[in-house]
């Protein structure tokens, strides 16, 4: 197990190595750049000098490459062209609010989808599972921003239950030491800065984990439906067990395989940022942080961003396999 | 065999199974049997003849949709067809337990041996923690698996196939049921180990005192293990006899076709072997006449014209107008 940990992980190196030389060249193939962005339509010749000049532009492609790995290997990203912060800085107040919004979102996801996928399965064609089924295929279908307008409009605008936008109400006065506005209210006491963190986040959430939901109803279905007949399930009724340890033990345990492979990839999507959710709530994640790094041509920051989120999704996929094999033994060997 | 009052009475069991906008199709259709104390019964009959089934209706796990059970299922005074949902779960795995064909499929490949022998002990006798693991380690001793504590710990796929079966046997004795249902236990093992499996059921059926209804199309199953046989086709029992008379003499031209589709090692060399023409899906529907008619080389006029009744000759049950006769040679065309 720990060799199989070690050899995954150790393929990261060619996997980021290979991606930052992708993005490099890629970055610089955009037209325009960082200069021509930051100084807009009146630009002279002299001015976008001065600033290639000043963040290194101007030097032949491959050395700049090499300026930035060498940094980058120390956790230097460099300074943001547009805030003029140093990219970990970004990342580190913009990770946390992407991760709090993903866990939200899965919670919702996850939480909903696994129990309303089993009794789908087991009032198999009746109402709940026709409901549920047409439910899910509305979830995939409808766009996210489409869907995050109409619940701000509805339950922000209209009806006033949750606030519009941002983390937290600016009035209300909390240290954030972590970054993750729930837990930090928790940790410093201040438990009304939590609750407005969670009331900030349930919208977003609902958006974001829209999709993710859909599919997991699906997959829990099928999955449910597939182990109730198997020769195993009818074993274990032979025996005269009750039917909540069939449920939980034996038929349970065995749909659920294939569902943890699914929240794993969604979970390593989610993490990576939602650009239309956090741009319609004005929730300041990874996310809407790399569209305006986008529009901006920030190099640096779309850099460091990109490599960091590849590592990550590596690192949650390789969560997944890991504990694929903590639960199903048959996976348990090498 | 003994006399005393029988601890299963199986009366008129029908089982229809519904489907919508398709016919539906009567798999059992009047079966009667009944199964003393300590009697070994076996079920005998080609593949979709219904002896499955029945063992299912008798365990109340056929689906509840789509399927309609008639008759009685009697056992200890109470009709098993009718008793509340929770009622026949303390029964099964209890009372009565079952194994499966296919123990490859009948494990749950997720959760170790112990604990899906434990499970039974915990939930009929309630015993925990140790004591049920020690009682699990003894079961597996019992049915000859080696070094039982280590295998409780194992997963079904760390278990070769014969290994497995004797797991599932073990769970099956667990609370030593008085009635065990063995459907086709040895189908899907290597012929050595089949012997081997039948030999260990015959011996815990012994040692229990169980009864045990086995459901085979291995008629060679049934000659080393069966007091009493019924042979079904296509949902009904044509042919009820002790193992003896029936091996003797079959009387219907089923179960004679049977006999003699058995290859044996005592013919001459380049001998033909014996197969009962056509399949068992030429049937005649049972209210126009005998279902086993198209295949039968007995068939006379009257057999198509409507359901041969069950009739008592000498001992035996037999459902056929025109059965073979006592000095007649077991058809072979």
């Amino acid at each position: 197990m720990l060799k199989f940990v070690a050899r995954r992980l150790l393929l990261l190196v060619p996997i980021l190595f290979g991606l930052s030389v992708l993005l490099f060249v890629w970055l610089r193939a955009l037209p325009g750049g960082p200069a021509q962005a930051l100084l807009g339509e009146r630009a002279t010749a002299d001015s976008v000098a001065r600033i290639e000049a000043l963040y290194g532009l101007n030097e032949p492609w491959y050395v700049q490459y090499w300026k930035f790995v060498s940094s980058a290997i120390q956790l230097d990203f460099g300074n943001s062209a547009r805030t003029n912060r140093p990219v970990t800085e970004e990342m580190a107040r913009t990770f946390p609010a992407t991760f709090e919004l993903a866990i939200a979102a899965l919670i919702f996801a996850v939480g909903i989808g696994i129990p309303l996928g089993y009794y789908a399965a087991k009032k198999y064609g009746t109402w709940l599972d026709n409901v549920s089924v047409s439910g899910s295929l509305l979830g995939v279908a409808v766009p996210v921003f489409f869907l995050a307008y109409i619940l701000k409009y509805v339950f922000s605008v209209q009806l006033g239950w949750f606030p519009t936008q941002g983390r937290q109400d600016p009035r209300i006065d909390a240290d954030h030491p972590t970054g993750l506005y729930v837990l930090d209210g928790l940790i410093t006491g201040n438990l009304e800065a939590s609750w407005d963190a969670i009331m900030h986040l349930v919208l977003p959430a609902i958006a974001l984990g829209a999709i993710p939901l859909a599919i997991i109803v699906r997959i829990t279905r099928a999955s449910v439906l597939d182990v109730v007949h198997e020769d195993y399930v009818r074993t274990a009724e032979a025996k005269g067990l009750w039917e909540r340890t069939i449920t939980r033990r034996h038929v349970l345990r065995n749909a659920l395989l294939p569902v943890v492979t699914v929240i794993g990839l969604q979970a390593g999507l989610l993490f990576s940022g939602a650009i239309l959710t956090e741009t319609v709530f004005a929730f300041d994640g990874v996310g809407r942080f790399i569209a305006e790094a986008i529009s901006n041509r920030d190099y640096a920051v779309l850099q460091g961003f990109i490599l960091v989120i590849a590592a990550m999704y590596v690192v949650v996929n390789l969560l997944v396999d890991v504990s694929y094999g903590l639960i199903d033994p048959r996976v348990r060997v090498r | 065999m003994t006399n005393s009052e029988p601890l299963l009475d199986v009366r008129d069991l029908s089982v229809t199974f519904t489907r919508k906008g398709g016919p539906s199709v009567r798999a059992v259709d009047g079966v009667s049997f009944t199964v003393r104390p300590g009697e070994t019964v076996g079920l005998v009959g080609e593949s979709g003849s219904g002896k499955s089934v029945t063992s299912l209706a008798v365990m109340g796990l056929l689906p509840r949709r789509g399927v309609q059970v008639g008759g009685q299922v009697a056992f200890d005074d109470d009709d098993l067809l009718t008793l509340p949902r929770d009622r026949m779960r303390d029964i099964r795995g209890r009372d009565i337990a079952m194994v499966f064909q296919d123990p490859m499929s009948s494990l749950n490949p997720v959760v170790p041996i112990g604990i899906q022998v434990t499970e039974v002990l915990e939930r009929h006798q309630d015993l925990k923690g140790d004591t049920a693991r020690a009682a699990a380690e003894d079961l597996l001793s019992r049915v000859g698996i080696p070094d039982p504590a280590r295998r409780l710990k194992e997963y079904p796929h760390q278990l070769s196939g014969g290994m497995r079966q004797r797991a599932l046997i073990a769970m099956a004795l667990a609370c030593r049921p008085r009635l065990l249902i063995a459907d086709e236990p040895t189908t899907a093992l290597d012929v050595t180990i089949q012997a081997q499996i039948i030999e260990l059921l015959k011996e815990l059926v012994q040692d229990t005192g169980a009864s045990l209804v086995m459901i085979t199309h291995d008629l060679g199953v049934v000659a080393g293990l069966c007091d009493t046989v019924h042979v079904m086709y296509s949902g009904r029992i044509v042919e009820s006899a002790g193992r003896r008379e029936l091996f003797a003499q079959p009387r219907h031209p089923y179960t004679g076709g049977l006999l003699a589709s058995v290859p044996r090692l005592d013919a001459p060399r380049g001998a033909p072997l014996h197969p009962i023409p056509g399949s068992p899906t030429d049937v005649l529907r049972w209210s126009r006449g005998c279902a086993f008619a198209p295949r039968c080389p007995n068939r006379i006029e009257p057999c198509t014209d409507g359901p041969p009744p069950l009739e008592s000759i000498g001992g035996r049950s037999l459902r056929c107008l025109n059965p073979l006769t006592e000095t007649e040679e077991v058809a072979t065309r």
